[in-house]
């Protein structure tokens, strides 16, 4: 229940008031606030999502569309040998990038929360400072970092710990693994943060007290209470890394092809919307599934953005 | 005399430093790229090899006379400026309506609006672009000249749309702070709810609503992922770097990026004064 106390104090406020003495009025404006960030919600992404499903039902016809009702782009989805691979390749890529990301997140974010006494602001401020950098250029700087001729290989030949270029760093799923955890890492930083920050000292102290060493500290106190905020970050992380096309583009080799980029191959070169509609509909699968596991670990509302 | 204290301190030392110094990695690890996008700006020739030969200021000399480039730049404020502007008017009306309001069905309401940010880019992107396309007219048809500048209006409407959601968390977060006997104290003292609004409401979350405004419009400068599939003729600015990035990267898509990120550094900073201004100025009304 991690509404509760939120949720007495806005009862005993309202009872101390005595809100209930709600004009008529009231209800009609609320509504008229409500309306037009709604209205633009429903017109302009509910609508266009739900006529992104109508297409997925609809054939393509040499490059035109035919609008007439079909299955047939969800039964290749299926039985081409070629999607159900890519899906689950994409489903183990987000996973293990989130993972990652969450061994990486945890003692920045436990060092911010329990640890630091000074400059903790900025210091917080130094971890969502590179979300605002251009997401494209840190890619970018990833081919230039493990590129055949980049900046790694050269640093270690002019180091002498190799005399030719490591051809493997780049256009591979490893090079898109690291790619992905680093860009995402501070969204699973700052819900872990957050969390963290919350759990008061004196439960750490008496489990030390109690005679736990620290790891089972950890394990039976710190980690429990920051699981909302580990499932919080790793929606943002897994979502991100489930819908992506840049970081394959620019960093992944043939074949390690995911599903963002395949869908957006589909609306762009490939010209085939219907197919690109239909594989929306697993990817939206894995993230619905995903928020409802979200939800029951009371998890939403409490991701970085 | 401190012989106790110190075999208590020690542990608790150390972790902490062992802590630190695993964060500072992580802190390398995060500003990594970032760190060489800035270092090779500088680079005098386009192949990026550790040690730099040669420094030069050559590539920013070069942006100024790129005007494919002063276009795209101004093509992105453009969008970027009208985006947060109407998200900061649309964003703060539902935050007042979910925060101050009895309403039917809040939590399906706050999850249609949370949803753009929720799903992978590539679904907004690809489903504006098939909403526009019902019409059977190219994107292009969509964009306007007004007084001599184009706005592409499918890329600026799904820049609204996330926007919304970006200005309205960081209001209702202020909304949520702030004691709700200012307002009513404002309505026992016989002030219209208009006048309310006006002098005791929108003061406060104002700094609230423009810090919104101010992340809308630096994630809206840099996004590409759901652009890319609603450009019209004209590139907004990492449009056109995706484009110029495929043929290589050039020691001036460096220099851009120095530019913009501290650009965006300017904008955080800005946005984080407000809100702390915006902290401030809470309590001490409250108290």
């Amino acid at each position: 229940m991690p509404d509760g106390p939120a949720m007495s104090t806005t009862t005993s406020r309202a009872e101390l008031t005595g809100v209930p003495t709600r004009p008529p009025g009231r209800r009609l404006q609320g509504l008229a606030l409500l309306a037009p960030p709604v209205l633009w919600m429903l017109f302009f992404y509910l609508a266009p999502l739900l006529i992104l499903l109508a297409y997925a039902f609809w054939s393509v016809d040499y490059l035109t569309v035919t609008r007439e009702f079909t299955l047939e782009n969800f039964r290749t989805v299926v039985t081409n040998d070629l999607y159900p691979r890519v899906l689950a390749r994409t489903v183990f890529i987000a996973a293990l990038v989130t993972v990652i990301d969450i061994v990486l997140a945890f003692p920045i974010a436990y060092f911010l929360a329990k640890k630091v006494t000074h400059h903790r602001q900025l210091l917080l401020m130094l971890v969502i400072f590179p979300l605002w950098s251009s997401y494209l250029v840190r890619a970018f700087a990833w081919r230039t970092i493990l590129g055949t001729n980049g900046v790694l290989n050269s640093f270690l030949e002019w180091t002498g710990i190799t005399s030719e270029p490591l051809a493997f760093l780049l256009f591979s799923k490893e090079a898109m693994v690291l790619t992905f955890a680093q860009v995402w890492l501070p969204f699973m930083i700052l819900p872990l943060f957050a969390v963290l920050d919350q759990i008061p000292n004196s439960l750490l102290e008496a489990s030390a007290d109690l005679g736990s060493n620290g790891w089972r500290t950890f394990r039976t106190v710190i980690f429990p209470l920051a699981l909302p905020g580990v499932v919080a970050g790793s929606l943002s992380v897994f979502s991100l890394t489930m819908g992506d096309y840049i970081t394959p583009t620019l960093l992944g080799g043939p074949g390690d092809q995911l599903i963002g980029k395949i869908i957006a191959d589909n609306f762009g070169t490939a010209n085939n919307w219907p197919l690109g509609a239909a594989l929306v509909v697993p990817l939206l699968i894995v993230i619905f599934s995903f928020l409802v596991v979200a939800n029951r670990f009371g998890a939403l509302g409490r991701s970085a953005v | 005399m401190s012989a106790s204290q110190h075999v208590n301190a020690r542990p608790a030392d150390l972790s902490k430093w062992l802590m630190g110094a695993v964060s500072l990695l992580i802190y390398l690890f995060l500003y990594l790229p970032i760190a060489i996008v800035i270092l090779y700006s500088f680079n005098e020739t386009k192949v990026s090899v550790w040690p730099i030969q040669t420094y030069t200021l050559d590539w920013y000399r070069e942006l100024r006379t790129d005007t494919e480039l002063i276009n795209a730049v101004k093509l992105s404020v453009r969008v970027a400026l009208v985006a947060a502007g109407s998200a900061m008017v649309l964003g703060t009306l539902g935050a007042l309506a979910l925060d101050r309001h009895k309403i039917r069905f809040k939590p399906g309401i706050r999850f249609l609006i949370v949803l753009p940010i929720t799903l992978p880019g590539v679904v907004t992107g690809i489903a504006l672009l098939a909403y526009f396309s019902l019409s059977d007219q190219p994107l292009s048809f969509w964009s306007t000249e007004i007084l001599g500048v184009t706005f592409p209006w499918p890329l600026i409407i799904a820049h609204i749309t996330f926007s919304i959601t970006l200005v309205l968390s960081t209001v209702s977060a202020r909304l949520y702070q702030m004691p709700r006997f200012l307002d009513e104290a404002s309505a026992d003292l016989g002030a219209s709810p208009l006048r309310t609004f006006r002098k005791v409401t929108l003061p406060l979350i104002f700094p609230a609503m423009l810090s919104g405004g101010i992340l809308a419009f630096t994630l809206s400068f840099d996004e590409v992922v759901v652009s890319l599939f609603l450009k019209g003729r004209e590139n907004t600015l990492p449009l056109l770097i995706w484009g110029r990035l495929r043929l290589g990267l050039s020691p001036e898509i460096n220099a851009v990026a120095t530019v913009i990120t501290v650009v965006s550094l300017l904008g955080i900073l800005a946005s984080t004064l407000l809100i702390g201004k915006a902290f401030w100025t809470g309590e001490a009304r409250s108290t």
